[in-house]
C-alpha cells in the first residue's frame, strides 16, 4: 500500500491528534458519560486504522510494530486481572470495588470517582484498542503469517 | 467456602494473557507454565468436590450482580474438564513441537478450558453465553489451527454451524429477558415455577434445545463435527470430542432445562428420541469411516446420544410422575440420570484417550488411513495397550468403565418399562464392538506395510498422559461400585437434575 | 409488530446464512441474524418518551425517583454491548478463514471447497 493523495495525507496527520483525544476523553470519561473502555478502545485502533489507509500499512507498522502491539494487549488483559485479584487481596471478592468511598473519596460526577471503575475501563481500553489494530492489520496483510487473530 | 471460584476461570485466562509475552525464545518455559495452570486446576478440581456455594462477583447480592455457582453437577463437570485439560495439555507438550506458534496454541487451549469452566461455574444465563462463547471461539480457532485445506474447510463448516448456535442461544436469552425480567438462573426458575410456561418461553425453550444441540452435535444438527474433529491437532480433538461438546452441549442443556425450565413430559420424549437417533446413526456411520479420527468421531456423536438418553429418560419419568412422585420412580430417574452423567465422565476418559493414541499412531506413522497401516502391535506396544484398553472400556467389557454406565442406563430403561430403549442401548453396544475390532484389525493386527518398518514410538510426556488416562480408565469403575466415592462425587450431581425447579430455593439459600 | 420485523430481520438472516454458495455471503448472513438479535434485545428495553439511563447534574437534581421512571432499561444495552464484542471476536475470526481459504483454493465458492466428505 503507498498511501493516497497529498490532501487526505494532511487532513488525516491533522484529524489523527483530535481522533486520538477524543478516544482517551471516551476511555477516561466512560463512568460518567456514554462510553467506556470498549468504544474509546475502538476510537484510538480507527485512528491507526486512518494513518494506515492515508500514509499505507509500512508507516504505521513504523509507529506501532506487531510485537509491541502485541505486548500492549496482553498487558490491557493482565491489568484488568490485576484489578480484580487486588480485589480479593484487599476486600476478599473478585472484583471487588476496593476503591470506592474508602480509599478514595469522590463525589458521585467527579472525575476520580466510582474506585477502581475508570482503571477497569482504562485496561480495557488499551486492551481493545491493542487488538482491535492487530485484527485489521493482520487481516491487510494478506500473506501466510499469523493465523488467525484470537478473541478480544 | 474455602476456595474463591473464580480462580477456576483466572488461573487459565491469565496464564493464557500471560504466556504470548514469552514468545519464541521461552518455548519450553511457556509449556511447563501452561501445564502448572493445568495441574493446579486439577488439584483445585479434586479440593471443590462435596463443596457447594454461590460466589457473588463484587459484592453485588444475587439478583443484580454476576454469580457463580458450585453445585454438585458444576463440580462433576470440573472435575472431568480438568482432567482432561491436564492430559492433553501434558500429550500436546511434545505432539505440538511439529507446528509453529506453540505459544499461541497454548494460550488458546487454556482460553478455551476457561471458556469451558466459566460454563458450568455460570450462575447467571448471559454470562452463561459469554463463557460459551468464548470457549467456542478458541476451539474454532484450534481447530483451523494447522492452516491446510481440510483444516479451514472443516473450521469454517464448525464455525458457520457453531455461531448459528450461539445466536439461537443469544436470542433465547434475550426472550426470557423479557417474559421473566430476570437474568439469574434462580429467579428465572423461580418466575417459571410461579407463573408457569407462555408462549415466548416455549419458544427460548425450543430455541434453547436447537442451539446447545447444535454445539453437542446430537443427530439432526451433527454435521460439523465428525470434519472438524479429525482435522483439529490431536490433544485438541480430544479436548474436542471428550470434553468441550459435553459441557457446551450436554451440560448447558441439562441445567436449562431441568433447573431453569422444569421438565415436562415432552421435552423428555424429545431428548430420549434425539439421544436414541445419535446413537443409532452414528454407531452406523461410524463403522462404515476408512479414516482413523473420523471414526472416533462419529463413535463420539453414537456416545453422546448415551448421555442425552439417560438423562432424557430420567426427565421424562420425573415429568410423567409429575409432583406426586413415588419414591420408587424417583429411584428409576435418579438410576438413569447416574447412568447418564457416569457414561459422560467415562466417556470423556476414553475418548481423549483414544484420540490421544490416534495422534501418537499418527504421528508415528504419518497417516490416518486405516487401510495404510498394520501391525504395528510390536512397534508400538504402549500405544497398543492402552488404545486396546480405551477400546474395552467404550464398549462396555465388564471390569472397565464403560460396561457399569452402560449396565446402569440398561436396568433403568429396564425397570421403568421401556424394554425397547434397553434393547437398542444392547444393540448399539455390538455395533461399538464392531467398529473397534475394525480399529484393532486394521492398525494393530496384521501385516506391517513395507513404508513403517522404521517406525518408533514416542516417549516422554505423551506416554504419561496416556498412561495417566489409561488408569483412570481401568479404575473409573470405583465410582459406582465404592459407596463412598459414589456418594460424594456422582450423587450429589444426579441430585441437581432429580431436584428440577428447587434449584432456585437451594441457590438463594446458599 | 417491531418485534415482527426484528424476527423477519433474522430469517433473512438465517436464510443467507444457510442457502449462499459464497463464504463471505454466509459470514454476512450470520452477521445480520446477529444484529437482529440485538436490535431485539435493545427494544425489549425500550418504554415510550423513555430518556437515556445516564445520570447527569439535571437528573440529581430532580430526584432518582423520577429519573427511575423515566429512563429505559439498561441491562440490555449492556447485553448488547457485550454481544457486539463478541461478534466483532467472531467475525475477525471467520474473515480470516475465509482469506485463508481463499489464498488455499483460489475461490469463494463452497461448491467448489470440497474435500471433506458428509
Amino acid at each position: 500500500m503507498k498511501g493516497m493523495t497529498i490532501i487526505v495525507k494532511t487532513i488525516s496527520s491533522w484529524v489523527k491528534v483530535l481522533i486520538f483525544l477524543f478516544g482517551i476523553y471516551i476511555i477516561l470519561f466512560g463512568h460518567l458519560t456514554p462510553g467506556g473502555g470498549f468504544a474509546g478502545g475502538v476510537i484510538l485502533a480507527s485512528c491507526y486504522v486512518l494513518l494506515m489507509l492515508a500514509f499505507g500499512r509500512e508507516y504505521v507498522e513504523k509507529n506501532l510494530p506487531l510485537p509491541v502491539a502485541s505486548k500492549l494487549d496482553c498487558l490491557g488483559a493482565f491489568l484488568f486481572a490485576l484489578i480484580a485479584v487486588l480485589g480479593l487481596v484487599f476486600g476478599g471478592t473478585f472484583f471487588l470495588n476496593f476503591l470506592y468511598q474508602k480509599y478514595l473519596p469522590g463525589e458521585a460526577l467527579e472525575l476520580v470517582s466510582a474506585g477502581t471503575i475508570p482503571l477497569s475501563n482504562i485496561a480495557i481500553g488499551l486492551k481493545v484498542g491493542a487488538s482491535l489494530f492487530l485484527v485489521i492489520l493482520v487481516l491487510s496483510m494478506f500473506r501466510p503469517d499469523m493465523s488467525g487473530k484470537k478473541e478480544e | 467456602m474455602s476456595i474463591p471460584l473464580p480462580v477456576f476461570i483466572a488461573i487459565p485466562l491469565v496464564t493464557a494473557f500471560v504466556l504470548p509475552i514469552f514468545g519464541k525464545k521461552g518455548k519450553d518455559a511457556a509449556t511447563v507454565l501452561a501445564n502448572l495452570a493445568t495441574i493446579s486446576l486439577l488439584v483445585l478440581a479434586v479440593a471443590s468436590i462435596g463443596q457447594s456455594g454461590v460466589y457473588e462477583i463484587g459484592k453485588w447480592s444475587i439478583p443484580l450482580g454476576i454469580n457463580l455457582v458450585l453445585d454438585g453437577l458444576s463440580s462433576l463437570l470440573l472435575l472431568a474438564i480438568s482432567v482432561v485439560a491436564s492430559a492433553a495439555m501434558l500429550f500436546s507438550a511434545r505432539y505440538m513441537e511439529q507446528y509453529t506458534a506453540k505459544a499461541k496454541y497454548l494460550s488458546l487451549f487454556l482460553l478455551m478450558v476457561a471458556g469451558m469452566n466459566g460454563v458450568v461455574l455460570s450462575g447467571d444465563i448471559f454470562n452463561l453465553f459469554v463463557f460459551l462463547e468464548i470457549a467456542s471461539l478458541a476451539s474454532y480457532a484450534l481447530v483451523g489451527f494447522g492452516c491446510e485445506h481440510e483444516e479451514l474447510e472443516a473450521s469454517f463448516k464448525y464455525m458457520v454451524l457453531g455461531s448459528i448456535g450461539s445466536i439461537f442461544i443469544l436470542f433465547a436469552v434475550a426472550l426470557v429477558y423479557g417474559n421473566t425480567g430476570s437474568l439469574n438462573m434462580a429467579y428465572i426458575g423461580k418466575a417459571i415455577r410461579d407463573s408457569g410456561l407462555n408462549a415466548g418461553l416455549s419458544f427460548a425453550m425450543a430455541l434453547f434445545v436447537v442451539g446447545f444441540g447444535l454445539k453437542a452435535a446430537l443427530m439432526p444438527f451433527h454435521a460439523w463435527l465428525p470434519d472438524a474433529h479429525p482435522s483439529a491437532p490431536a490433544p485438541i480433538s480430544a479436548m474436542l470430542s471428550g470434553i468441550l461438546i459435553k459441557t457446551l452441549g450436554i451440560y448447558a442443556l441439562a441445567r436449562v432445562v431441568f433447573n431453569v425450565f422444569g421438565v415436562s413430559v415432552s421435552i423428555g420424549w424429545l431428548l430420549v428420541v434425539l439421544g436414541l437417533l445419535s446413537m443409532v446413526a452414528g454407531a452406523f456411520l461410524a463403522i462404515g469411516q476408512g479414516d482413523f479420527k473420523r471414526l472416533l468421531a462419529y463413535s463420539s456423536i453414537s456416545q453422546i446420544g448415551y448421555v442425552v438418553l439417560g438423562i432424557g429418560l430420567g426427565g421424562l419419568i420425573l415429568a410423567r410422575a409429575g409432583n406426586n412422585i413415588s419414591t420408587e420412580q424417583l429411584g428409576w430417574a435418579s438410576l438413569a440420570i447416574l447412568g447418564g452423567l457416569f457414561h459422560l465422565v467415562n466417556h470423556a476418559v476414553y475418548k481423549s484417550l483414544l484420540f490421544l493414541t490416534s495422534g501418537s499412531v499418527q504421528m508415528s506413522t504419518g497417516t490416518r488411513q486405516l487401510k495404510q497401516m498394520g501391525g504395528l502391535a510390536e512397534k508400538l506396544p504402549f500405544t497398543r495397550a492402552t488404545c486396546t484398553l480405551a477400546s474395552a472400556s467404550i464398549v462396555g467389557i465388564p471390569p472397565f468403565s464403560g460396561f457399569w454406565s452402560k449396565l446402569i442406563l440398561v436396568v433403568a430403561a429396564v425397570q421403568a418399562g421401556f424394554y425397547w430403549i434397553a434393547a437398542i442401548i444392547v444393540f448399539v453396544s455390538l455395533c461399538t464392538l464392531i467398529m473397534y475390532l475394525k480399529v484393532q484389525r486394521y492398525v494393530f493386527l496384521g501385516e506391517l506395510p513395507e513404508n513403517l518398518q522404521q517406525i518408533k514410538e514416542n516417549r516422554g510426556s505423551m506416554l504419561v498422559a496416556m498412561v495417566f488416562l489409561a488408569c483412570l480408565c481401568a479404575l473409573m469403575g470405583l465410582l459406582v461400585l465404592v459407596p463412598c466415592l459414589k456418594q460424594s462425587i456422582l450423587e450429589p450431581a444426579v441430585k441437581v437434575l432429580t431436584d428440577g425447579l428447587e434449584y432456585s430455593a437451594i441457590v438463594m439459600k446458599m | 409488530m417491531p418485534y415482527a420485523l426484528c424476527f423477519l430481520l433474522f430469517m433473512i438472516g438465517l436464510y443467507c446464512a444457510v442457502v449462499k454458495k459464497n463464504m463471505v455471503k454466509i459470514v454476512i448472513g450470520i452477521m445480520v441474524m446477529e444484529y437482529a438479535v440485538n436490535l431485539f434485545l435493545i427494544m425489549l428495553g425500550y418504554r415510550f418518551g423513555g430518556v437515556a439511563p445516564i445520570i447527569d447534574k439535571g437528573q440529581l437534581e430532580a430526584g432518582m425517583e423520577q429519573f427511575i421512571s423515566s429512563s429505559v432499561d439498561p441491562l440490555p444495552q449492556a447485553l448488547v454491548l457485550t454481544a457486539i464484542v463478541i461478534s466483532l471476536g467472531s467475525l475477525a475470526l471467520m474473515i480470516s478463514i475465509c482469506i485463508r481459504t481463499y489464498e488455499k483454493y483460489g475461490t469463494f465458492d463452497i461448491t467448489q471447497i470440497r474435500r471433506l466428505k458428509g
